[in-house]
C-alpha cells in the first residue's frame, strides 16, 4: 500500500500510536515556549537518534531534509535582511526539529494504527447522526482508487506524449476528470447495490488493508 | 450523507492525489517558481462539487496525508507537512475549496467560465493565502509584511492556474454537463 511508512519492529513501532502523536504534540507546542538555540540542537540530537535506532533505513528517511533546504535557506535570508538572524537560526532549527519529530511518527505507525487512533475525534458526528465510520471508508476508498487514477494519468500522458511530443498539458486533466466522474458513479450505484455505505459501515470494521493472517 | 455524495467526495480527494503526479513546471519567465497541480485540484474540487462537498473533498484529502499517505506534491506525506511554514496554506486549501464553491452556487447566471475564475480567484488564491501567510509568519517568526513578500512568489503561478482551473471546469462541463454539482 502506499505510504511513508517504514517497515520494521523497533521500539517506535511498538510504541502504541496514540501515546506518539501526544508526545508529539506536546513536544511541539513546548517547543514554541522556548527560544534557545541550544535546547533545539539538544532536541535535533535526540531526534536524530530516534531516527537512528531504527537502523539505517531509518536514517535515509533524514533525506527529507534536502527538500526542505531552498525553504528554509529562504527563511534565513529573510530573517537576515530583518536583522534578526540569529533569531532565524533558532527558527530553522526548531522547525527542523518539529518536523522531524512529526515525521517520525509517521514512519513509524501503519495507516490503519493511525486512524485507529484518531477515530474517537469521529464520534461527534453520531451527535448529527452521521456514522463516525463514514470517514473510515471515504479513507478507504480514496486509498483505493488515488493509485488507479494515477495509472489511468499516466497511461493519458504516455499516450498524449506519443502523438504530441509534449510532456504533459493541462489539456489532460478535463478528460482525466471525466473519466473519473463515470467510475464514481459507477463505484456509487456498486455502493447501493451492497447496501449503501450505512450497510457497510455497520459492519465490524473497514480495514484500508488486507487482515494479516 | 447520502452514498452518491460520499462517492464524490473520496474521488475528488483521490483526483487531488493523481494531480499531484503532475511534475512542476518552472515557468522561466515568473523567475523559475516551479508550479504544481495540486493546488489546480483543489480550485477544482469547490467548482465542481460545490460549498460543502468540495471542502469536504479537500479535509478528507489532508486527512489522508496526515495518516502518512505520500500524497502531497512531490510524494511527501505524513505529519511532517503539517509542521513547515506552509502549513497555513494547507489549512487554507478546504476553505478556498469552501468558499470557490460557494461563489460559483452563488453566480447561476454567468457562464462557467467567468463564473469559474472568479471562484477560482478568490477561493483559491485570495482565502489560501488569508490563512498561508499568517501561517508562515507565525512557524518562521517573521513579520506579516514579510511573510507575505516571501510568499508572493507564488502568485503568478497561481493566477496562470486560475485561468486553468476555469478552463478545464468548462471543458468538463461540456464534456459530461452533470457533473457540474456545484450548480444541480
Amino acid at each position: 500500500m502506499i505510504s511513508i511508512y517504514l517497515q520494521g519492529d523497533s521500539w517506535l513501532h511498538r510504541a502504541p500510536a496514540g501515546l506518539k502523536l501526544f508526545v508529539v504534540a506536546v513536544a511541539s507546542l513546548l517547543l514554541f515556549q522556548v527560544n534557545s538555540p541550544l535546547i533545539f540542537i539538544a532536541c535535533l540530537a535526540g531526534v536524530v537518534g530516534c531516527y537512528a535506532t531504527l537502523g539505517s533505513e531509518g536514517l535515509k528517511r533524514l533525506a527529507l531534509l534536502r527538500g526542505l533546504t531552498v525553504l528554509l535557506g529562504i527563511l534565513l535570508v529573510l530573517h537576515w535582511i530583518s536583522g534578526t538572524f540569529w533569531e532565524g537560526i533558532s527558527v530553522v532549527l526548531r522547525l527542523v526539529v518539529l518536523i522531524l519529530a512529526a515525521n517520525l511518527v509517521s514512519i513509524t505507525t501503519r495507516m490503519d494504527d493511525m486512524l485507529e487512533a484518531v477515530m474517537p475525534l469521529f464520534r461527534p458526528l453520531g451527535w448529527f447522526g452521521l456514522s463516525a465510520r463514514k470517514p473510515a471508508l471515504c479513507v478507504a476508498l480514496v486509498l483505493r482508487f488515488a493509485p488507479y487514477m494515477m495509472q489511468i494519468f499516466s497511461r493519458m500522458r504516455e499516450a498524449y506524449q506519443a502523438r504530441t511530443g509534449a510532456k504533459n498539458s493541462w489539456k489532460l486533466i478535463p478528460p482525466l476528470a471525466i473519466q473519473c466522474l463515470r467510475m464514481s458513479d459507477n463505484v456509487a450505484d456498486a455502493l447501493q447495490a451492497r447496501g449503501g455505505s450505512d450497510g457497510l459501515a455497520g459492519q465490524a470494521e473497514i480495514r484500508t488493508r488486507p487482515k494479516a493472517a | 450523507m447520502a452514498d452518491r455524495s460520499l462517492v464524490h467526495i473520496a474521488f475528488y480527494a483521490a483526483l487531488i492525489a493523481a494531480l499531484g503526479l503532475v511534475p512542476p513546471v518552472a515557468i522561466p519567465f515568473l523567475g523559475g517558481v516551479p508550479i504544481t497541480a495540486q493546488t489546480l485540484g483543489v480550485m477544482l474540487a469547490g467548482i465542481m462539487l460545490g460549498p460543502v462537498r468540495g471542502g469536504l473533498a479537500v479535509l478528507l484529502f489532508l486527512f489522508l496525508v496526515a495518516l502518512g499517505a505520500p500524497f502531497l506534491a512531490g510524494g511527501r506525506g505524513g505529519l511532517g507537512v503539517f509542521a513547515t511554514p506552509s502549513v497555513g496554506f494547507l489549512i487554507g486549501w478546504p476553505v478556498g475549496a469552501f468558499v470557490a464553491g460557494w461563489i460559483m452556487r452563488a453566480t447561476p447566471g454567468m457562464n462557467i467560465f467567468a463564473s469559474a475564475a472568479v471562484s477560482a480567484a478568490v477561493g483559491g488564491i485570495l482565502v489560501v493565502y488569508l490563512f498561508g501567510i499568517p501561517g508562515v509568519a507565525y512557524m518562521a517568526g517573521l513579520p506579516l509584511t514579510t511573510a507575505a513578500l516571501g510568499s508572493a512568489i507564488y502568485i503568478p503561478g497561481d493566477l496562470v492556474k486560475v485561468v486553468l482551473a476555469a478552463l478545464i471546469a468548462q471543458t468538463i462541463a461540456r464534456g459530461l454537463p452533470g457533473a457540474m454539482l456545484s450548480r444541480s
